[in-house]
Parts: C-alpha cells; structure tokens; sequence
C-alpha cells in the first residue's frame, strides 16, 4: 500500500498530506513530481491544496494541462482511488473528473476557520469508517469554496447519492450559518459516480492530532486505507 | 528620475535630488576619486539611503545587547538566528513596509510579507510562521477623527489585511498572531510590521559572504523591471506631503506564487552543497545584494548587466541597479557546479543565470554590453556610508495636573456600561474578522493560533523526520502611546509585555527582534524619543534574557510635519521544551481558582497604597481612560522588570509542573478585560457542566485600597491570571512563592453564564458572558464592514 501526494508549483498542502499519512498514520508515502509520466505504483492519490501554478487564470485551471494529470485520469478511470483536497478539489473539477465548479466565496473573501461537516455517505473509500450522519469538525482555508453546478447535475448528485460531506452547524443542521462559503445544497465535498473520486474543501489532513484543534479529519485517511487493505485481500 | 540614463551628468543638483547631502556628495567623490556618473550616483544614494544605511540609527544601535549564549546570528545578516536545540536553530526577524502600505495598502503589505519571507528563507531557513504589527488611524468617527479619515482608515485597513492574507495564505505559511492598534496619529502612516519566523538545522544555514575568487554569481527569481525604482530611498526615507500618492509608482508589485517557487527552489539548490552564499534582493535590489555580499565576504564582484533577465526593454543600467522588483535572488556558487544549481532551478521553472563572478581586489564592477557602467569600491561603499550623530532635544516638561488626568467614578459606580465600551473598542475587541482572512492552520503546526494563547504558538516537526518534541511561542509588543508619554519606559513594557506573553504560553523567552518606528530623524525631539527608547529596550532585554538579533529602524513616519508616535514594535520568541505543554488563555473547569498573579510581590498592598494623584496619572495613560474619558495623559505604568522577571519564571515553573489549567497576562483593559478573554475562550473548549450554556463565567473578588476602576482597569505589568483545579492550589502557591511572587486568590470560575465583579462587597460588573461576548465579538466587523 502505497499514496502518493502530487506536488504542482505551487502547492502548499503538500508537506501536510505527507505528513499526516507518514508520521500520523504510518502508511508509505512519496511525492509525485507534477511534470512526472507515471504514479510510481501509488494505490491512492492526494492532490493537495495550494495555489497551484498561482491559480492564476481561474483555480485549478492550469493544474489540470499538467503532465501528472493525465496518469491521475488514467488511474481514476481505471478505478484508482484519488482525493482532492481545496485546490486539489478544484483541479479534479477543472479536470472533469468531477461535476460542477468553484465560485468566490459568498463574503468575497479569503476565510480561514473551523467548520462542520457531516458524512452524507459511507459506501465510498474515503468515508467507510466513518457513521452516516457523523459530524467532522475540520478546518477550511479559500477564497474560491463556493461549489455550484447546473439545475440538472445536482439532481444527478442528490439523486445518486454523491454529496459526501455537507457544511452543517456543529449540532448537525442543516442552518446556513453552518455554510461558509455560500455553497449550493451546503454542498462541502462530492464524489463522482463511480465513488473512487472525490473532493472536498475543508482540510482532513489539518485534523489528524487533537493538538491542532481536532483529530476528525483521521476518518478520512483511515477510511481510505481500510479500502486498499480491502482491495489488496480481493485481489489476493 | 526613473529614466535617467548614463548619459546624464551628475550636478551637485542632481545628487541632492537623489536625497544626498553636500557632503556626502562630497564623500562619494573621495571615494571614487573622481566624479560619479549617473549609476554611481543611484547605487551611492540607495546604499547611502536613512533605509538601507541606518545613518541616523547605528550610533544608538551600538547600545542594545546583541550577545548571548543561544544567538547563533546576531545583525548585520538577512535575519537573527537561534539555537532551539537537538541541532535546530530558528531564524527570525520583523521589519516595516510602512511607507508603501500608506502609498498602496494592499501591494504595500504583500511585498512587506515577501520581503521578511525572503530574509528568513536566504539563510537557509523555512518560513513556518508570519505575524503582523499594525497599527491604523481610528477606524470609527469620534472626536480625534471625522468620518471621512475613519472611512479612510478603513480602506486602508481592508487592504492590508488582504494583502498580507494573499501573500501568506498562497506562499503557504500560517500568518498566526501579531496585533492591531488604533490611534489618531497613525491615519496618514499607518504601520504595517511583518515579522517571520523559520527553521534550519544548524550546520545548513547560509550567509551573505561572497567567497571564493572566480565562483560564478548567479541571479535567480523573477525578471527585473521598473517596478519599485527608489522605493527604499525615496518612499522610506523621506517623509510624507500632499503629494506622495504620486509615489505609486514606487511601490513594489509581489507575487506570492513565485515567491513560493524561489523558496522551494533555493531550499532545494542549498542541499545540492554548491552554493556558497546566498542573499536576496529587497530595498536597492541588486545593488544592496552585490555590494553587501563583496562587501562581508571582503571581495570584489563583476556582473554583466545584459545578462540580467529584464522584463522590459531599453532598460538603463540606473534603472537594472535600482529596480526592486520583488522575488529575486543572488548566490554565489562553487565554481564548477553551477550547472548544479542552475538544474534545480530549471526544475522549478525560474530564471537562473550566471551574470558574473566574484573577483579579487574589493572592487564591484558593473558591465552592461561591454561598456563599464559603474566601477565602486564595495566596502567604502557599503560600510564607510555616513553615520549621524544626530541632535537630541527633550522635549518641554507636559505640565500637567490632576485636572488632565482621569477622574476616577465615585464609590458603588456600576462600571457595566463602560466595560462594554471597552470591550467593543478597536483595540481590545476580538480581531477575529481579520485574523480569518489569514490562513492560520497550514503546515499543521499551529498549537495556539490568534487569540488561543498570550503568544501565537508552532510546533518543530524535525525538518527530516516530521517528529515533533519542542514548540515556539512568539509575541510582537509595542504600545505607541505609552512610549509617546515616555518612550524609555513604554520601550521597556513594549519588551516586558513580549516577553511576558510568551511566558504566558508556557515558553521561556530567548531572544528578541525589534521594529523602531519613529518620525523624521532630523527633529530632535524625535531623535530623544529614539534614542530614549533604544535605551529603555536596552535596558529590559539585558533584564529580560532577550538579546535583539535584528530587526529594522523606520524613520520619517510623519505626513505634513507630524511625527507618529514612537512606536519600537517587540517580537520575543521563546522555547517550549515540550510541545504538549501549551498554556492557553481560556478557562477550563468550573470551580477552579482564579489566582492573580504579581511579581512586585512585596507590593500588592503598597501599590494600590499609592497616593491617589500616583494613581490617576498612571491610569491617564490606559486604554479605559482614553476609550471612557478620552484622555491619554500623564505616565505609562511605572516599570519594575526584576518583578516582571520574577513573574516569568514563576510562569515558566508552572507551566513546566503543568499544575495550572489557563494563564493570561494582565495589559489592556486591565483585570476586567482578562477575565472576560478567558471565558470567552472557554467555549472553544467545551467545558462547560452545563448544558445550555457554552461559556464559563467568572466570580471574582477585589479588595484593594483605591478607586474600583483602578483596581478593574489598571495596567500594571509583572501581572498574570492563572486559573488552579482546587487539589493543586497549594502546590501552585508553593511555587509562586519559591519564585517571590504574589499568588492571591481573587475568585471562581462558574459553570454557568454570570461574569461578576465585586469590588469592596459592591457588584461593579454584573454580567452573562454571552452579552459581553457579543459585544467584544462582533464590534470590529461590524465597524469595519460599514461603507
């Protein structure tokens, strides 16, 4: 079992992911080089937050002509495990690999806080551990979270059950007090229909020891490993 | 100026025009022997510039404690550095981007964050924490502001904040902690003082000598155009008048995204063991990166200024010399392995060229197209500049009488309605909406972010490994109208408050950096302001165990003749030996004590034994006199820094034993305030016994001789609250007096909402926590969102 986290000019979550995987979860992790051909035989994927290539243009727009790219399509069509997180969302947008696109936050601005999300779903790789209706305590950091889609894509991701994570007060409503960023459906991370793709924007990686304000964001990776133990024992 | 070419010849008009005096023209003629052209005259007038030169500052310099046995670094290199054990070391250093914030906010502040990244990343070291030192006109119409300056005042706040949140949050650094202050005399020169914060291991740290005669030097980063031309000559070392916004120009335009290329980059091209130095290219730059790096390597250098990657065309070696173009670099590398260096950064897309080689003889040589542009030696040039004795004036006595001072409320006074007041004021009111717009949790480090702690607090994950044993806490300080009052001993609290913060959070204070913010040095009064408050930082580092390793001096801070006032900004760094032992702020457990703390232990009658008049003046000078009365008169606090030691250490013990649950130092808005900040934190926590009820309150009892706003509002330092689980009182007092520091139980924390204040048996303060959060919690946004 091996992850490997994607390093574009101008990631900074990078060094997070990698750490939260090596010394938090003690699983094996490298980094991939964005100019890079292949996933050095990674089993899962991060693309992690950041500024990608500056986001100049429009978040997660150049990201996605980067060679690196094409490999992590390859994989996620071939039903490899890939995770985006914030900028790393944004770029799987970009990508097509997930439906829908990022607008400015709602207040126009940058925002940098705790919030609260709760697992809509738990039959993907990245929540399996977790309890449907369980609520994540995680930190966001962007300016540009303010997931949108057209009338008939979000009917397509209600209706085959690929909203993730929803923003939620921290008692678990559906209030938009708990919506940072003006997301529609309080949407905060989306999978694509197959469920080996996902994206959201708070930080799991920024969760993983109590000393950094919560540990929730663990279920996430734990979820993932879970699900490649189960693969590696079906293929065994 | 900006187009002047080499043909222009230089007049004793022209050198004036560069800001050079008649007889440092003169001193450059000696120098070269001969006349200047108009290059020579550029360079000379950068390098010679208040900014860059510290003419006016250096003799005072000499005066503050630069030594001691953990100071790896001290001034005089891009950023102080630190040993913090197990072989790593920090590097750390705050300076000011004054001028150009005021000029535009927003590019302003970004290219203030690049720069002091810069500086922490040239030695080698990665950037793991900003804070910011701000300091803004009134950001609300009152009687010291109309409002159109408060409208003003708010722009310019806006866009600050987003500058230093754009740059920070996309280079990828937690911006964790600082402060925001507000005063009339700020309203056309804002402060805006960037300190960072990074670490290295201690044998892989780089310096800005030029070695090795034929090692190729290499410039690196973004292409140089004419942005920033004079921006350290002319916008910082000059001051203000109507006419400064034409000075646009001159404000540098930053690129955080490069900046994080050039930063993984370089970190990356130090390990490959071919780079022999390294320095950045901020004020003057690449004139102040050449010259200062031949200069302490005792060196010549030569570039060819063809080579140098231009954004634009038909540039004039003045212009090439003078631009500062932000997120550039120049190294020197083992000759040899330049293509080493070079590859690295290929890799990360950046310009890497070779534009000329360190040579024997002292001299810098700058060719453009074959043709010698400028011929100086570097190190008359960069340390044989003028230096000023400037004159020093006290000013006249303030012949002030009990008539100017606060005039305390009668005995039994409900003071309610004014320590709301208190709370929503900009200077005391939660800085949340501002301190959102930064991105306070990246690189996974932040222990105690905004607001959590008395100090911003980041975890060392070893840079190899990512195991994490020890944390570091850091405060900036600095109360301009304190030091305005007397500047020795406001420069003196600015240092213990630091200091004291960090404690605080449970970290032994180390080392300190300092940012003297000050008018036109050519007035007197302003150079006694000065030189006062070097003395009184002087005088408490040697106290405190601070020794300042760098920093930067910010002279001409005034518009249309009025000075701003001296403002020396703090930043103490200290070291928590174990991660795990933060203090924070916010109270934890109902029925725990709450101990009031004092390091004038012998003093907690015969302070408040002071005669009233004492009293008063002293409290002219607090933030309840100038938020409830609007007088900011008579004297900061007087100052005992062998109690504020004592209180250090007592907290550090504490802390170590772990057998405190919460600590929060006493500063503005005296007890009151800490008192509500504590319960205001607690929510965070979650402690609360009662269900319906997110916060803990307070029930606390004062008995002091004196006025009852005395005893709530003073500011008195060496002060702290702490709160104790009940079964481990007795050791804590135990320790506290092992240390000879006053502990004295004033009260409880309450599990439910009440937040009480009794004084003498009367209730003064009778609150719900809830109401008092509210109030502290939405005044700022709700200010500074008005259009």
């Amino acid at each position: 079992m091996k992850f490997g986290v994607v390093v574009f000019p101008g990631s900074n979550c990078d060094h997070d992911a990698f750490y939260a995987i090596r010394n938090v979860l003690r699983k094996p992790v490298e980094f991939i080089w964005h100019q890079s051909e292949n996933l050095a035989n990674c089993d899962a994927i991060i693309l992690p937050g950041g500024f990608s290539y500056g986001d100049y243009l429009r978040t997660g727009a150049i990201a996605r002509f980067s060679p690196v790219m094409k490999s992590v399509e390859k994989f996620a069509n071939s039903g490899g495990m890939v995770l985006g997180v914030c900028n790393g969302f944004q770029i799987l947008c970009e990508a097509g690999l997930l439906p829908g696109a990022m607008m400015r936050n709602s207040g126009l601005r940058f925002i940098c806080r705790h919030v609260h999300i709760r697992v809509e779903q738990t039959d993907t790789p990245f929540t399996n551990a977790a309890q449907k209706g369980q609520i994540l305590k995680l930190p966001i950091a962007h300016s540009d979270g303010n997931y949108n889609c057209d009338g008939t894509t979000l009917a397509d991701l209600e209706k085959n059950n690929q909203v993730v994570f929803r923003y939620t007060t921290p008692d678990g409503s559906d209030d938009s007090a708990g919506n940072p960023n003006g997301a529609v459906h309080n949407i905060a991370g989306i999978c694509n229909r197959e469920r080996n793709v996902a994206g959201l924007m708070p930080h799991p990686e920024r969760a993983v020891e109590s000393a950094l304000g919560s540990s929730d964001g663990l279920v996430v990776f734990r979820s993932m490993v879970e699900a490649l133990v189960g693969a590696a024992k079906a293929t065994a | 100026m900006a187009t002047a070419s080499t043909e222009i010849r230089v007049t004793p008009e022209i050198a004036a025009e560069h800001g050079l005096s008649a007889e440092e023209y003169a001193r450059v003629k000696q120098i070269l022997g001969r006349e200047p052209n108009i290059t020579e005259l550029g360079i000379f007038s950068v390098m010679w510039s208040e900014h860059c030169s510290y003419k006016s500052s250096k003799v005072h310099l000499k005066r503050l404690p630069t030594r001691g046995k953990l100071v790896v670094q001290g001034p005089g290199e891009n950023a102080g550095v630190v040993d913090i054990g197990d072989g790593l070391v920090a590097a750390f250093k705050i300076e000011s981007h004054n001028h150009p914030s005021y000029v535009e906010p927003f590019q302003g502040a970004t290219t203030g964050v690049g720069g002091i990244l810069r500086d922490i990343f040239t030695m080698g070291a990665r950037p793991i924490a900003v804070l910011d030192s701000l300091r803004f006109g009134e950001i609300a119409a009152s009687k010291y502001s109309s409002e159109e300056d408060a409208a003003k005042n708010r722009r310019m706040l806006d866009g600050v904040i987003r500058g230093i949140g754009s740059y920070g949050n996309c280079f990828g650094v937690p911006t964790i902690g600082g402060e925001v202050a507000f005063e009339p005399c700020y309203s056309q020169n804002p402060l805006v003082n960037a300190l960072a914060l990074g670490i290295a291991k201690k044998e892989e740290i780089f310096l800005a000598k030029a070695k090795g005669i034929g090692n190729p030097v290499i410039y690196v980063g973004a292409k140089t155009g004419r942005d920033g031309i004079h921006g350290a000559s002319l916008l910082a070392s000059a001051e203000f008048t109507e006419e400064s916004k034409q000075k646009r120009p001159n404000v540098q335009v930053g690129d955080p995204f490069m900046e994080k290329l050039l930063l993984e980059a370089c970190l990356e091209a130090m390990q490959t063991g071919a780079v022999v130095a390294i320095q950045d290219m901020g004020a003057a730059g690449l004139t102040c990166s050449t010259m200062e790096m031949a200069s302490r390597g005792g060196t010549g250098i030569e570039i060819d200024l063809a080579k140098v990657p231009q954004r634009e065309t038909g540039m004039t070696p003045y212009e090439i010399m003078l631009s500062e173009s932000q997120e550039r670099m120049l190294l020197v590398a083992e000759k040899g392995r330049e293509h080493e260096v070079l590859a690295v950064f290929k890799k990360w897309g950046l310009d890497a060229v070779v534009v000329g080689q360190v040579t024997e003889g002292g001299i810098a040589r700058i060719n453009n197209n074959g043709k010698v542009a400028a011929e100086i030696p570097a190190h008359p040039l960069a340390e044989e500049g003028p230096v000023y004795q400037r004159p020093i004036a006290a000013p006249a006595p303030r012949n002030e009488t009990a008539a100017d001072w606060f005039a305390f409320a009668a005995e039994g006074t409900n003071l309610m309605q004014n320590f709301l007041k208190l709370l929503a004021s900009p200077a005391i009111a939660s800085k949340r909406w501002i301190t959102e717009q930064y991105d306070t949790s990246v690189r996974t480090n932040t222990l105690a972010g905004p607001g959590a702690s008395d100090a911003a607090v980041v975890r060392i994950k070893d840079p190899k490994t990512g195991v994490v044993k020890r944390a570091l806490a850091l405060s900036t300080d600095g109360n301009g109208r304190w030091c305005q009052l007397n500047p020795r001993v406001g420069a003196m609290h600015a240092v213990a408050e630091a200091a004291r913060n960090v404690a605080c959070s449970g970290a032994k204070p180390i080392a300190a950096t300092n940012c003297l913010n000050f008018g036109s040095p050519e007035k007197p009064e302003v150079m006694w302001q000065f030189s006062e408050s070097v003395d009184g930082l002087a005088e408490a580092c040697t106290a405190l165990g601070t020794p300042i390793t760098g920093g930067n001096v910010s002279f001409y801070n005034e518009t249309l003749g009025k000075s701003i006032y001296p403002t020396p900004v703090i930043g103490v760094l200290g070291v928590i030996e174990d991660a795990s032992r933060v203090l924070k702020i916010a109270f934890r457990q109902e029925g725990d004590a709450i101990l009031l703390l004092d390091g004038s232990n012998s003093s907690v009658g015969a302070q408040h034994a002071a005669p009233l008049l004492g009293t008063q003046r002293e409290f002219s000078s607090s933030e309840y006199s100038k938020t409830i009365a609007g007088i900011t008169a008579g004297q900061p606090p007087a100052i005992d820094l062998a109690a504020e030691k004592r209180l250090i250490d007592c907290l550090l013990a504490l802390a170590a034993e772990g057998s405190v649950q919460s600590a929060h130092d006493i500063s503005d808005g005296g007890l009151a305030a800490t008192l509500a900040e504590s319960c205001f934190a607690s929510s965070a926590m979650g402690a609360s016994a009662v269900a319906d009820c997110a916060y803990l309150g307070a029930h606390v009892k004062l008995e002091e001789e004196g006025p009852a706003e005395a005893a709530a509002f003073n500011e008195r330092g060496a002060r702290a609250v702490v709160s104790v689980t009940p079964s481990k009182l007795a050791a804590v007092l135990d320790t506290a007096r092992q240390y000879k520091v006053a502990a004295r139980e004033v009260g409880q924390v309450t599990g439910g909402d009440a937040f009480r204040i009794q004084y003498k048996g009367h209730a003064v303060i009778d609150s719900s926590v809830e109401i008092l959060r509210y109030v502290w919690a939405h005044s700022l946004e709700r200010t500074l969102t008005t259009k």
